[in-house]
């Protein structure tokens, strides 16, 4: 029978979980990285910050952390989700389409309208997953050089 | 961005079959419903065959059916088997890379295309069949 998934705010413990699933940050910047994400996210409670784990049992399967941010270059508050992640083997079962609905309702408590976020364009799984959930291209454009 | 017929018609004929992968269609049933040529559309069925993203169904009630994976197969999958979408400046000293105006010109279009595939890399058939279903429902609603 699939477990039961449920979706709760991080506490200050779920730290070795949430590094142990994030699969993008570099090896050795993982705790100094983390650390501040937790302190900024997790400790500090605050409403339009959310860090958000998805619980099996009483495993930690997955991550999704978002914030408001507000008038970058004249952005209307509007919700960001800057980091998701589902442990590879329990893929293809909605958690982060529930992860995902859940930050969207907060954000939406928190009175957004607009949820943004940003991926790597090589990073066709995750574009399709949001893709998936119906985001698309919006109005902002990410622009980059290398600073010499 | 226009894409080539045999691309859109690649299109029209795997979102037909994957929005149904029981379904069977003859090349016919299909260029009828989407008033495409069958004569093209053949030619195009006999690619997708070969990719693996659609199988002949031999016999009677025979015709083409589905055979891909709809939540990992994206739109510029199917595209790219007929085109490369790589933008060309149809100048005579295209290629010549010591021309710096060429250079930037080239630099410029191939943003453009790299901006395009991502966006078309990014829609699996699955998501595109979800939101042409939406669709059809704001059309029903609307009638």
């Amino acid at each position: 029978m699939k477990e039961q998934i449920s979706i709760r705010n991080a506490i200050a413990s779920d730290l070795e979980a949430v590094i142990s699933l994030d699969q993008w940050a570099p090896h050795e910047e993982k705790p100094d990285y983390w650390s501040s994400v937790f302190d900024h996210y997790v400790r500090r409670d605050k409403s339009d910050r959310l860090f958000l784990v998805a619980e099996s049992g009483s495993r930690v399967v997955g991550f999704i952390i978002g914030e408001v941010r507000a008038w970058e270059f004249g952005s209307p508050p509007c919700g960001w989700v800057f980091a998701l992640a589902v442990c590879p083997e329990c893929r293809q079962s909605g958690i982060g389409q529930q992860m995902f609905e859940e930050i969207s309702n907060r954000l939406k408590q928190a009175g957004v309208s607009t949820v943004r976020t940003m991926v790597n364009r090589d990073d066709k799984l995750t574009l399709s997953f949001f893709r998936g959930l119906g985001l698309c291209t919006g109005k902002y454009l990410e622009l980059e050089k290398q600073i010499d | 961005m226009k894409l080539n017929k045999a691309s859109l018609f690649a299109l029209i004929a795997v979102l037909e079959l994957a929005s149904d992968t029981e379904k069977q269609l003859s090349t016919t049933d299909i260029a009828q419903k989407h008033g495409i040529s069958t004569h093209h559309l053949a030619k195009v069925m006999r690619n997708l065959t070969h990719a693996g993203l659609v199988q002949a169904v031999r016999g009677a009630g025979g015709g083409y059916r589905f055979s891909g994976n709809v939540r990992r197969t994206t739109l510029l999958d199917v595209i790219q088997l007929f085109e490369t979408l790589e933008s060309e400046l149809d100048v005579p000293n295209w290629g010549n890379d010591g021309d710096p105006i060429i250079g930037e010109l080239q630099s410029i279009t191939s943003e453009i295309d790299n901006l395009t595939k991502a966006v078309l890399d990014t829609i699996t058939l699955a998501t595109a069949l979800k939101n042409t279903r939406i669709r059809a429902e704001l059309i029903a609603n609307q009638a």
